[in-house]
């Protein structure tokens, strides 16, 4: 088989090789803008100090520095493997069964009564993103059609990137930042405050849950704002992420649950999410929600996943009131409660842009842009340079 | 109440399995749905998928991150080499990559979201995009879906003689906007499991090239068609080999039996390595938007199958294991039909090629089949030769010669 330009044709084809000698097909293309975790991402890799430290990762990191799988994944897994009765067939399109019941379980606590009343809809997806992708396409297409509604969608400062991205690809044109205490949690009278405005104003809420059970380690306590919602018979869209809470990072295990007013509706919306689904994916990956599901559904299993669960949430707690004490005892200005106040993964520091720049550019360690960071990833290793970095960054003159 | 929702019109392949599965009738047989059975009527877990899942979780070298928004990089370059040829020209060139998608109609679904925006001027919608008539009927909500408002069939089926109507193809290629989008089967058509001859793919390609068309080829049946890899690439390549810039979606639930876990590959071929890079680099802001990080099991048991050589081996003999059944299926059919002396020629069974057949039969004698023996298939007349079994093929054969005599 030969290229053009090396044998004689009618075509028309330069003879300096050109394929089609017509206008190459994807000029226009620019190279697109690298978002700001790639150009950490690559900064980090680029960087040759022995030192560096890279506190911007979105896994749970173990003491040693690795991601880390849950020992009962591992068994689980390999359990899995030798399972005769699973067969390669197509999944449908919504998920397996099994798995929506019992995330939706999980986010909803098994006696809700949206669920006895049957008007929940749970929707398995391949991972996170693509849960709030098809809640956003959901709430475009369907969110009262007569008004021809593209937004507007408010989401909170700071948050993931993508989501703007994702809301705008829905073809949601409005999204206006909204003002969010930064880093913390809300407490449950504050979320009061807020569901009964939400009522009031009749908004729609639209919950994301990437990581329950991760920050007080117990999956009620972290869905408690979804189901303080869906009690007060509200209205609602939740994302939620099987990664972070066992280890599937790589699984690509979401849920979007649904909570409607009333069951008359709940065809029609499985209906249309069916439909988008098809245009997107066409039907999730299973191996990781046979896993979630097998766990879930078996209470030796559940123990001893709650038992792993535990151990990571109380590292975390521990690192937040190490790195606090550090902070205190440095004398670094400021006050650091917050440290210990906020819960999970992800810790906001408060520190502003140029300290984050000075800790990348002179001290090597990445935080997010916001100023947030991975607590899992500060080890007994890189601690005391943390610390001191962090210090240095509010007291050196920038 | 937020949600005022219209109900969606059900599938028809899915509404018959269903139809199918809610049957009391002991000899049912179920010839609908695009899934690979066994003799035995059961879905199949390649032997070699069985080693390599083992490999897998014993492996505790593994990472388990979050893979990158492109998917695991040796994943896609072993998928755009099984497609391409390890020797292809553009891999040597430099100028081949590829996304890690969710399936196949994940790879058609970045593509198309890439080209509303980037192809023929920026964000044109109006760019029309051609698919088969007829077409497997995810490629319409597929590309409607990413934004093009004028999705439209180019001739491919002729009805009365069973075959290609190539004249009315090559007539909508010259006759068609320049620029236009044309989704092209690599091989084992759906529904029709009628493909164009070698020569016919060049007079395809000679038309598109010259009038710019861009080619978007769909493989979802690499190896499973003839049973050989190299046999049903034979369009891809020769496309790549006379020059075109062009996408080409691949899935690997058919041929690895990987239905659930959602393999695909978007290999894009570009003019060049820094259109290549720029390319990527905007399909991973689609990604990124759409699900961010593909799951990596699947990726997984192709990437360590097609990398070592006596996995790889052991894959083409299952590859050939399926093939060959549905090649038996094939002229086993034909046989017992001409056998009956059931009337009309029957040769088109064994012409087409792949899991589907077109049997021309039509609606009436496909109701026929559904509601009187049980029987069920598209609507379109296509079965998937998949649900024959040495058990049920008699009382197919059969039952078609019923429909063909009593129902006109």
């Amino acid at each position: 088989m030969s290229r053009p330009g090396s044998s004689p044709d009618e075509k028309g084809v330069s003879q300096n090789g050109d394929p089609g000698g017509h206008r190459p097909v994807f000029t226009n293309t620019l190279n697109a803008a690298v978002s700001p975790e790639t150009r950490l991402l690559s900064a980090f890799a680029r960087d040759t100090q022995a030192r560096k430290v890279d506190l911007a990762g979105r896994e749970y990191y173990s003491e040693e520095g690795r991601p880390f799988e849950l020992r009962l994944v591992g068994k689980i897994k390999q359990q899995l493997s030798t399972d005769p009765t699973l067969h390669p067939e197509y999944p449908s399109s919504l998920g397996l069964r099994e798995f929506t019941r019992k995330a939706t379980e999980v986010a909803l606590g098994k006696h809700s009564r949206a669920i006895v009343e049957n008007r929940v809809l749970g929707v398995q997806t391949p991972g996170f993103t693509a849960a709030v992708r098809l809640g956003a396409e959901l709430l475009r297409c369907w969110y009262d059609p007569s008004a021809c509604w593209c937004g507007p969608v408010y989401l909170s400062s700071p948050c993931d990137d993508s989501l703007t991205g994702i809301f705008q690809a829905a073809g949601i044109q409005e999204i206006p930042s909204a003002h969010y205490p930064t880093g913390a949690d809300l407490s449950q009278s504050q979320w009061a405050v807020i569901t009964r405005l939400i009522t009031r104003r009749r908004l729609f809420p639209f919950l994301l849950l990437p990581t329950q059970a991760l920050c007080c380690g117990d999956m009620e306590r972290d869905a408690w704002p979804v189901q303080h919602c869906a009690s007060l018979g509200m209205e609602l869209l939740c994302a939620q992420s099987f990664s972070h809470c066992f280890g599937l990072y790589g699984e690509a295990v979401g849920h979007l649950l649904c909570v409607l007013k009333q069951n008359s509706v709940l065809l029609p919306v499985r209906s249309q999410a069916d439909k988008i689904v098809r245009s997107l994916w066409a039907r999730p990956s299973v191996g990781g929600a046979h896993v979630v599901t097998t766990v879930l559904s078996n209470s030796a299993h559940l123990v001893e996943w709650q038992g792993e669960v535990k151990h990571i949430v109380e590292r975390c707690m521990l690192i937040r009131a190490i790195l606090r004490e550090k902070m205190r005892l440095l004398g670094t200005p400021g006050r650091w409660d917050h440290l210990t106040q906020q819960g999970g993964l992800f810790c906001c520091t408060g520190l502003n842009g140029e300290q984050v720049e000075f800790l990348s550019n002179r001290r090597r360690v990445y935080l997010l842009p916001g100023g947030c960071l991975n607590v899992s990833a500060i080890n007994c290793r890189n601690l005391d340079y943390i610390a001191e970095s962090i210090h240095l960054a509010l007291t050196s003159s920038l | 109440n937020i949600f005022k929702v219209p109900q969606a019109a059900p599938v028809a392949v899915f509404k018959l399995t269903q139809d199918f599965n809610n049957d009391q009738f002991p000899n049912k047989v179920n010839l609908g749905v695009g899934a690979y059975r066994t003799d035995e009527g059961q879905p199949w877990v390649l032997p070699v998928v069985k080693k390599v899942e083992k490999i897998i979780v014993h492996d505790d070298r593994l990472n388990h991150e979050y893979l990158p928004i492109l998917g695991l990089p040796e994943f896609r370059s072993s998928a755009s080499k099984i497609v391409l040829g390890d020797n292809s020209p553009a891999i040597l060139e430099n100028r081949v990559g590829a996304v890690q998608c969710l399936g196949g109609t994940g790879a058609l679904k970045i593509g198309a979201e890439f080209l509303r925006r980037f192809y023929n001027g920026s964000n044109n919608t109006k760019t029309p995009i051609y698919v088969s008539a007829p077409t497997w009927e995810n490629h319409n909500a597929v590309f409607s879906s990413a934004g093009f408002e004028d999705v439209r069939p180019y001739r491919y089926w002729d009805a009365e003689k069973r075959g290609l109507d190539l004249a009315g193809f090559l007539g909508d290629l010259e006759s068609c906007p320049e620029h236009s989008v044309f989704v092209l089967h690599a091989c084992a058509h759906n529904p029709t499991g009628t493909d164009p001859t070698q020569e016919q793919w060049k007079q395809i390609a000679e038309v598109m090239m010259r009038r710019k068309l861009f080619a978007f080829f769909d493989s979802a049946y690499q190896g499973f068609a003839s049973g050989s890899l190299e046999k049903d690439a034979w369009a891809v390549r020769y496309f790549v080999s006379s020059g075109f810039e062009m996408f080409c979606a691949q899935s690997f639930s058919k041929n690895f039996g990987l239905y659930n876990e959602r393999v695909g590959n978007l290999t894009v071929v570009a003019r060049d390595a820094d259109n290549l890079k720029r390319v990527l680099s905007q399909m991973e802001k689609v990604v990124r938007i759409t699900w961010s990080n593909p799951p990596s099991q699947g990726a997984r048991i192709v990437t360590i199958t097609l990398t070592s050589p006596e996995l790889f081996s052991e894959w083409q003999e299952n590859v050939k294991t399926m093939a060959n059944r549905v090649l038996l299926m094939r002229s086993q059919l034909k046989a017992k039909l001409q056998a009956l002396g059931t009337p009309g020629t029957w040769d088109h069974i064994t012409d087409q090629i792949g899991m589907f057949s077109f049997t021309g039969l039509n609606p009436k004698q496909v109701e026929y089949l559904v509601k009187e023996k049980h029987i069920y298939l598209m609507a379109s007349g296509r079965i998937n030769m998949c649900g024959l079994t040495t058990k049920n093929i008699d009382y197919v054969a059969e039952s078609i010669h019923e429909a063909v005599t009593k129902v006109q």
